[in-house]
């Protein structure tokens, strides 16, 4: 390979002071992401985008990692920018290349997340002709990008690679795509870096809060009792952490997590609630419900988060914090809406908030925290079990709550979505910011392997767990190969059930166990992974948990699978049922209300021994359906 | 309910009206009016959005619009002094035995007869939404034949400008400025 580089070509013209280089509109793109920082690109070579391909040859510096697909590649540079918040970049060709970026984009735009996507596009002349491989690809991600561009010239290419990468990582960050066609690629001019600070005069993010709004907010928190602090994604990606955590200490109010919001403080913080929403804590919803004050901070309302929005926290005022302005009295009106950077926004409240004695507020939410106990399943294996636990079944549950005692807490999880990624929600306490990536908002199911992929690519110094459902990972299950061929240190877990387990509790609970298209033959996926060359372990009982973690915590390059075969037909508690109110949860039974259910049950049984027939069958399945509702 | 009138100056580059466009679309705005133009300046380009909705709503359009990269201010004309005008050409089915009565009706209206035909005649409106539509409903009797509005254009009164200082066209992108189609 030749040391003469078109960088050392690019920086020694330009150390010398004389004219720039010629460059071509490939390696201009070359050029641009190693101005940007990049060190790996994710992608997937096709004609379209082959110039650029070839100009990558010439930049050993960016490592290029070949996906087996572009959904993987996409899903790939998301997980690397969760991990880290540096944005990642993922490249396809045009037509079926760009179109198969597009979940990974929309999850990127639904979380935030900061990616660069470049699609190689026909040449100039020959858009619009329906030229083979043509697709719109601007056109069609205009709804699930924060911005993008189709680049119609090569003199505008360096500014508009720093303006994506600018848009992408800065204000509410969010995915950028940049379509480059071919002959842009191929032409060649003077390559000149833009150093003046970028200025773009219709974006300009917000940073500090107006002092009014800050006022605002301080005589809400002043005037409350029964205060809750609502902690999304938001403070993670502004790095404001610890200012959150001094508010919560110094004001001593409670706070409750979104999905993504897990990380923002330590799960072990005595004033850290744990998960809101359709499967968050009770004592959480609860609380939520019941407090005189919501301090939503860099989050948005979701609807999985709210239930309900006409009885949602009905009795409260309200405060909103986000970067974006549009959130604000989007999905709930507030009193105090404040549009600012997270971390400035907390330290100007920080600086003037006052103490407030809640020992009252406290004390109920203990009251509820104490009942979910009781209902709690997942048990230290040597602690007496919850009655409801089946004898010598591997719960879903369990591997998640073992898998966090055996990696210490430590591991980044990546999860895909379902019960699973729930169980992980709920049982794998998170201590650190971007300690957990998952797809919220979109729910994407594929997203586990390829972005813990990304993830561990971009802290390779960290232990990183795939969490991944039997359904989800099928979907994206190719990307084992791209694991292979990096060496990429990832432990894969599968929450083996049979099922698409979310959709079949969703068919138990509100089709009358009608499970249509939801259980699955499986492949034996042990054997599936061996084929790449992968480690694998099945495991079936809860006594192997450790032994398995161990051992695939003891491979230290390339990935490693366990397959977790666990009961089938698993349920996560608590549930709000889709726009339900948030405190009207389905609750598992406590010990003695299970005891109770079960002996009502053994009664019935004895006085109906007929029930054999079809038209009483109908009412046995309701019953059975209410006992598991625990009403 | 009440009408929002509000402007948006956007940056010249392809793809703008899609993008405006499109967000109504994606966050179901219903809008009334859209139009677009050329302003003083190469560079931008001046939408007027008319909607009928609360003011919540129109608030919600304004934060969204803002979100656009290429959207560079946006202003709320309702709630400031401002002049509003459309534009209308109408078809208006007129014989020889009544044309009379539909010219004195333009000259009420200080219409302008632009074009003449045996059967019809087309008259230039231009004025507040209100009297467009009374000029419609009078000369409704006669036959309207075909009839196209311009949508609402409006500039707010005296100083009040919407804010372009700060802007400065990239001079490598000019090339890329075409027009917001
Ligand atoms: C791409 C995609 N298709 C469909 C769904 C709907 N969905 C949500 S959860 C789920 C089941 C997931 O099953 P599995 O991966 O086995 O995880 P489990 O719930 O069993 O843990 C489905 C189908 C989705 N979220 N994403
Ligand atoms: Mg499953």
């Amino acid at each position: 390979m030749s040391d003469d580089t078109a960088t050392d070509r690019a920086s020694e013209e330009a150390g010398t002071g004389t004219d720039a280089v010629v460059l071509t509109g490939a390696e201009i793109v070359c050029e641009c992401l190693l101005r940007e920082g990049v060190d790996i690109v994710f992608g997937y070579p096709g004609g379209a985008i082959l110039p650029t391909y070839d100009a990558l040859t010439k930049y050993p510096q960016l490592h290029h990692v070949l996906t087996r697909h572009e959904q993987g590649a996409s899903h790939m540079a998301d997980g690397y920018a969760r991990a880290t918040g540096k944005v990642g970049v993922a490249m396809a060709t045009s037509g079926p290349g760009a179109t198969n970026l597009v979940t990974g984009i929309a999850t990127a735009m639904m979380d935030s997340s900061p990616i660069v996507c470049i699609t190689g596009q026909v040449p100039t002349g020959a858009i619009g002709s329906d030229a083979f491989q043509e697709t719109d690809v601007t056109g069609i991600t205009l709804p699930i990008t924060k911005h993008n561009y189709l680049v119609t010239s090569i003199e505008e290419l360096p500014e508009v690679m720093r303006e994506a990468f600018h848009i992408a990582r800065t204000g509410r960050p969010g995915p950028v795509l940049v379509d480059i066609p071919k002959d842009v690629q191929i032409q060649e001019a003077e390559f000149v870096y833009p150093t003046e600070p970028i200025e773009l005069p219709g974006y300009s993010p917000p940073r500090a809060a107006r002092a009014r709004q800050v006022d605002g907010a301080l005589e809400l928190i002043r005037k409350s009792k029964r205060p809750i602090i609502l902690a999304g994604h938001g403070i993670s990606m502004a790095g404001a952490n610890r200012e959150l955590a001094q508010l919560a200490e110094k004001a001593q109010i409670p706070i409750a997590l979104t999905l993504l919001g897990k990380g923002a403080i330590s799960e072990h913080h005595p004033l850290c609630l744990g998960m809101m929403g359709m499967h968050g804590g009770a004592e959480v919803n609860h609380a939520i419900q019941e407090a005189d004050l919501l301090i939503a901070l860099g989050m948005r309302f979701d609807d999985r988060v709210t239930g309900n929005l006409a009885t949602y926290a009905r009795d409260s005022r309200k405060i909103h914090v986000d970067i974006d302005p549009s959130e604000i009295n989007k999905n709930v009106t507030v009193d105090v809406g404040i549009v600012g950077d997270l971390g400035e926004v907390l330290r100007q409240l920080l600086e003037r908030v006052e103490r407030r004695p809640n020992e009252a507020w406290f004390d109920r939410i203990a009251e509820w925290r104490a009942d979910s106990e009781l209902r709690e399943i997942v048990r230290p294996a040597d602690a007496p079990q919850h009655p409801a636990v089946p004898e010598g079944k591997l719960l879903g549950a369990q591997v998640i709550r073992d898998l966090f005692e055996f990696t210490g807490g430590e591991a980044i999880t990546v999860t895909d979505v379902g019960q699973h990624q729930m169980w992980e929600a709920q049982y794998y306490h998170h201590e650190r910011p971007h300690s957990l990536i998952t797809s919220g908002g979109l729910g994407t199911m594929g997203f586990g392997l390829p972005a813990a992929i990304g993830a561990k690519m971009s802290r390779p110094d960290q232990e990183v767990w795939a969490i991944v459902g039997d359904g989800g990972f099928q979907m994206t299950m190719m990307e084992l190969a791209t694991a292979v061929q990096e060496q990429v240190n990832v432990h894969i877990a599968i929450i083996n059930n049979g099922f698409l387990g979310m959709v079949r509790q969703w068919q138990e609970f509100f089709y009358e166990e009608r499970y249509n298209q939801t259980p699955m033959v499986n492949p034996d996926f042990c054997k599936l992974a061996e084929a790449y060359g992968i480690p694998t372990v099945r495991v079936t009982e809860r006594g192997q948990i450790e032994e398995a973690v161990n051992a695939s915590r003891a491979q230290t390059a390339g990935p490693t699978l366990i397959d977790f075969v666990v009961e089938k037909e698993e349920i996560v508690f608590p549930m709000v049922p889709a726009g339900a109110d948030l405190d009207d949860m389905i609750r598992r039974p406590t010990p003695a209300e299970f005891e109770r259910q079960q002996q009502e049950r053994a009664a019935a049984a004895e006085v109906v021994p007929e029930a054999e027939t079809a038209e009483s069958e109908a009412p046995a399945a309701t019953a059975a359906l209410g006992s598991r509702f625990g009403v | 309910m009440a009408k929002h009138i509000l402007a948006a100056l956007v940056e010249n580059r392809p793809g703008v009206l899609a993008r405006v466009a499109n967000l109504f679309r994606r966050r179901s705005f219903n809008i009334d009016s859209l139009s677009v133009g050329r302003t003083q300046r190469d560079e931008m380009s001046r939408m007027t959005i008319v909607m009928e909705s609360d003011s919540a709503e129109a608030d919600r359009l304004v934060k969204n619009l803002y979100k656009l990269v290429d959207v560079v201010h946006v202003d709320h004309l309702h709630s400031q002094p401002s002049v509003v005008r459309e534009m209308a050409l109408v078809k208006v089915r007129a014989s020889s035995e009544n044309r009379r009565e539909v010219i004195q009706l333009c000259d009420i209206f200080r219409a302008r007869i632009i074009d003449v035909s045996a059967e019809s005649l087309v008259v230039e409106i231009t004025g507040e939404e209100e009297k467009l539509e009374n000029f419609t409903e009078l000369v409704r009797p006669f036959g309207i034949v075909e009839m196209v509005r311009t949508g609402m254009i409006a500039l707010g009164r005296g100083g009040h400008t919407l804010k372009d200082e700060g802007f400065k066209p990239n001079r490598s992108r000019a090339a890329a400025r075409r027009n917001v189609l």
